[in-house]
């Protein structure tokens, strides 16, 4: 009796302000959809970072006779043989290295036809002009700048190269759209937030008539806000189902179909159904709880009870 | 039923106090009349009654309790065992006569079989049985108030609380709902009324309180509305 009694004044309250309501749905809906989306991105940059660290090399490119001649790294000329087995002897001995491999300038020669076979550029090349070279796999991508500090500047060594600063270069730019999509989240939550204290406000204030006779007749505090919180409440979850739609579509559409982001950049793995869903119950939660206890607030300071 | 001890009652900001050092006491079963001129004191004698202010000074009992010591979340079980009547009559526009008396049983947890039961009889006991489905824009504003009569008794206060109930009535209806809180006091219900309807109060010979720029200046048994030597 007393659910229906509550579940009508609910009702009742969202009708009379639809306008405002729209606003709250609105406001809620965006800024957890952008909170969704960032913790996706934050999600995506983790899986992409897993996917291509582990490809990552440290390469060690070793003079040859025309590095010889033009670069001044190479000025003591090519790389000998005592060289090499020194180099491989000490990469040996290093702890962070977990794996060598060597590419004579054969191996690179053929390695560049695959890749860049149809360009002119590749017709006029010979397998003498190519550079030999190792390449370091890491047990941990970040100790880059110790190959790089043993390595760098020695004789027969033309340069040490760390595909990983590539990478970080994109992760860079990726954390960064990443905390721009917070910055913009925030606000909207502000806006959100701002806008159900109003909201509760006006509402308080065109019932303070209902309100003012449950006072009399001595209803409890709580039971006077119920429906004003409630009404945040539901206002909020709808805003939050809302802002879920918009995740499960942007999943559906940018990465499986539409954009077709999948088949588009097959290099990239990108993030799976499991990670947008157990993202859900999360806006869920903060978009019930949230509206609520910004009523609660509004209401202690516009509803005397 | 109501003590007051040197009660004085402070608003902010304000200088002049709306009540200086009030003290009296109403008895189980009375029925007062609370006068004097608007800006007296009147409307803080009740809003203190009814736990809307807090006193500056002194205490203010009321059903035997002391309100200054009440917590916040308990206030509104002690105003279940009061009820209350404005000259506004405030009533809900949108719900019926039923359901505005209904719905005094209704926030507080009544079941729905007891106000089945006991609204016909609260209607029938004011004098508007048959018009339980009209709605408050329709009625007179006599009927309107024996409705708020109605919502405020349904509950079987041991207190009510009336401000002013005749003030927008014509004397002829004023009797009406006068015989009507006297019959309500005869079932044993505390009243205390503040008025300016110096008619009624010298017809009914009640116990006179009257009230002077916050002082307590005449309280006198079977009194009339001016001043008697």
């Amino acid at each position: 009796m007393r659910a229906q009694f509550v579940l009508s004044e609910i009702g009742v309250g969202l009708r009379r302000n639809l306008t405002m309501t729209f606003a709250v749905v609105v406001s809620v809906a965006l800024s957890l959809a952008l909170f969704g989306g960032s913790l996706l991105m934050s999600d995506q940059v983790t899986t992409m970072k897993g996917y291509w660290y582990d490809k990552v090399n440290v390469s060690i490119f070793l003079c040859n006779k025309s590095d010889a001649e033009s670069d001044p790294n190479c000025a003591k000329g090519a790389v000998t043989d005592d060289q090499k087995k020194q180099i491989q002897a000490d990469l040996g001995k290093m702890s962070v290295v977990e794996k060598v491999t060597y590419e004579s300038q054969d191996e690179a020669y053929k390695h560049y036809k695959q890749q860049f076979g149809d360009s002119p550029l590749a017709d006029s090349l010979t397998p003498d002009q190519m550079q030999e070279s190792y390449r370091i796999k890491l047990k941990d991508p970040e100790k880059y700048q110790v190959v790089a500090t043993a390595f760098d500047g020695r004789d027969g060594v033309q340069s040490v190269q760390d595909q990983k600063g590539i990478l970080d270069n994109l992760f860079g730019l990726l954390n960064g759209m990443n905390w721009a999509a917070r910055m913009v989240m925030a606000l909207m939550l502000v806006v959100a937030l701002m806008l159900i204290v109003n909201t509760v406000r006006v509402s308080a204030f065109s019932r303070r008539r209902e309100t003012g006779i449950m006072r009399l007749v001595g209803a409890s505090g709580f039971y006077i806000q119920a429906p004003f919180i409630a009404e945040a409440a539901v206002a909020g979850l709808i805003g939050g189902t809302v802002a879920c739609g918009f995740l499960v579509l942007a999943r559906y559409f940018i990465i499986d179909h539409g954009l077709d982001l999948s088949h588009k950049l097959n290099l990239i793995n990108f993030i799976g159904w499991d990670a947008v869903l157990t993202k859900l119950p999360l806006i869920l939660a903060t978009s019930l709880l949230m509206p609520a206890l910004a009523a609660f607030f509004a209401l202690r300071k516009y509803l005397k009870v | 039923m109501i003590r007051f001890d040197n009660v004085s009652k402070v608003y902010p900001k304000q200088t002049h106090p709306a009540l200086r050092d009030v003290s009296l006491e109403v008895e189980k079963g009375e029925f007062v009349f609370l006068v004097g001129s608007s800006g007296s004191g009147k409307s803080t004698f009740l809003r203190l009654i009814l736990r809307e202010e807090r006193c500056s000074h002194g205490q203010v009992h009321v059903l035997g309790k002391d309100l200054a010591r009440l917590s916040n979340w308990k206030v509104p079980q002690m105003r279940r065992q009061l009820g209350t009547v404005f000259q506004d009559f405030r009533l809900l526009p949108n719900k019926t006569v039923a359901e505005n008396v209904a719905f005094a049983q209704e926030v507080i947890g009544k079941s729905k079989g007891e106000i089945r039961k006991s609204v016909p009889q609260v209607l029938d006991l004011v004098g508007l049985g048959g018009k339980e489905d009209r709605r408050p824009g329709e009625l007179s504003g006599g009927e309107q108030q024996r409705v708020a009569i109605a919502r405020a008794f349904v509950n079987r206060p041991k207190l009510l609380i009336a401000d002013e109930p005749t003030g927008n009535l014509d004397p002829q209806t004023s009797v009406g709902i006068m015989k009507l809180l006297d019959r309500i006091n005869r079932t044993g219900t505390t009243v205390v009324m503040a008025t300016h309807d110096q008619n009624i109060v010298d017809q009914m010979r009640k116990r006179v309180i009257e009230l002077e720029k916050g002082r307590l200046v005449r309280d006198q048994a079977r009194g009339v509305y001016g001043y008697q030597h």
